[in-house]
């Protein structure tokens, strides 16, 4: 009961505390949970990671789940990933209560103007910043513009085609471009 | 009955949207967009509201809409949805097949995904610049250029590279965000 309580509390804490989403918790979930707590290895700690960030859905989220089932099994994840939404869940709630009186005051609008813009800037700098880490393999390239082309141009003319397409086909490119030179290599053999 | 679409649209949102943070936002936003629950406008005040709160993005953004869409019912019922896929594959994953990231396919196919996402995030950015700076969201439209986003953009483009060169340190997005509130007052005020 008290280790549930302590997953909870720690979580509870993590969720509270930590602004700028996924890779801000992950630095702080490891604070928690390598160093202080020593419930993880480091080692174990970088699967952790892996795993978080290339399974869908938030990296914290995700990242707190693992962790709540490695520490005390399935309500410990459970209790896990309650523990880190709460936060988030009762501020925004709370939040989403005001927020249209909030912005019906001119100056707030003018200031919120100037935050879309913002926002905007933000967006592109981690998309450039992600673009800039790519390897520059052929691969990468090409789905990269494919992915960037098609998706202005289908917006331009309001051609409806759901962002999961192209998670799904740039996905079984991936694997298609594998087991194609997995075979050529074989071929050669 | 919004209880259920909440729940199953913020549901494929949490199953098929890769990256975390930004990479989610795209999926999100076509989302929150086609059923009409945000306009582009209010979707980019989240993300800053989101930003400027703890916790994922994502549980943000589905707590919002939620919320705004169906009380506090649909707040709880959009959160769950986001959450629920991500919990159900990393508990199969933690209990069933720990080597998961060793299979050569599982490898490929996240190879594929990885450089999507890239191309999503920045058409994204590109598209959303688009609506709001000049009022173009699509072929027919008549451009209303907001000078004033424009020249906001350029100031903070500014001040970034001022910053990394100076004192070699990437202005945090909430220091940013605050700036930009700052610069929004002043020039929509004159």
């Amino acid at each position: 009961m008290k280790k549930y309580l302590n997953l909870f509390l720690t979580m509870l804490k993590i969720g509270l505390f930590t602004f700028g989403g996924g890779y801000a918790m992950i630095a702080l979930l490891e604070n928690e949970f390598v160093s202080k707590k020593k419930w993880l290895e480091k080692d174990e700690f970088l699967d952790v990671t892996a795993i978080a960030e290339s399974t869908p859905g938030p990296i914290a989220i995700n990242a707190a789940t693992y962790i709540g089932y490695k520490n005390s099994g399935v309500i410990g994840s459970m209790i896990a990933t309650l523990g880190i939404c709460i936060p988030s869940f009762v501020i925004i709630y709370a939040i989403s209560l005001f927020l249209d009186a909030f912005l019906s005051l001119t100056l707030v609008a003018y200031a919120f103007k100037g935050i879309q813009i913002c926002v905007v800037y933000l967006i592109l700098t981690a998309g450039l910043k992600m673009l800039r880490q790519m390897k520059k393999t052929v691969f990468n390239t090409v789905i990269i513009s494919v992915t960037l082309i098609s998706m202005i141009v289908f917006s331009l003319f309001a051609v409806k085609f759901s962002t999961i397409f192209y998670i799904l086909i740039s996905g079984a490119c991936g694997v298609a471009v594998y087991f194609l030179g997995k075979i050529r290599k074989e071929e050669k053999q | 009955m919004i209880y259920l679409k909440l729940f199953l649209t913020f549901l494929q949102i949490g199953a098929f949207s890769f990256g975390g943070g930004y990479g989610m936002i795209s999926l999100i936003r076509e989302k929150v967009l086609i059923h009409g629950w945000l306009t582009e406008e209010e979707m980019l005040n989240m993300i800053a509201v989101a930003e400027s709160t703890p916790g994922p993005i994502a549980v943000n953004m589905a707590t919002f809409v939620g919320s705004s869409q169906g009380g506090f019912l649909g707040a709880i019922l959009a959160t769950l949805g986001v959450v629920l896929p991500s919990f159900i594959i990393i508990l199969i994953i933690a209990a069933l097949i720990r080597n998961f990231m060793k299979y050569a396919g599982v490898k490929a196919f996240l190879g594929g995904i990885r450089p999507c996402v890239v191309g999503l995030i920045l058409a994204t950015a590109i598209t959303m610049f688009m609506s709001t700076a000049i009022g173009f969201s699509g072929i027919g439209d008549t451009l209303t250029t907001d000078f004033n986003g424009i020249i906001i953009l350029v100031i903070l483009i500014l001040i970034n590279i001022v910053a990394k060169l100076a004192l070699k340190k990437k202005p945090t997005p909430i220091l940013m965000i605050l700036i930009s509130a700052g610069l929004g007052m002043l020039m929509y005020s004159l």
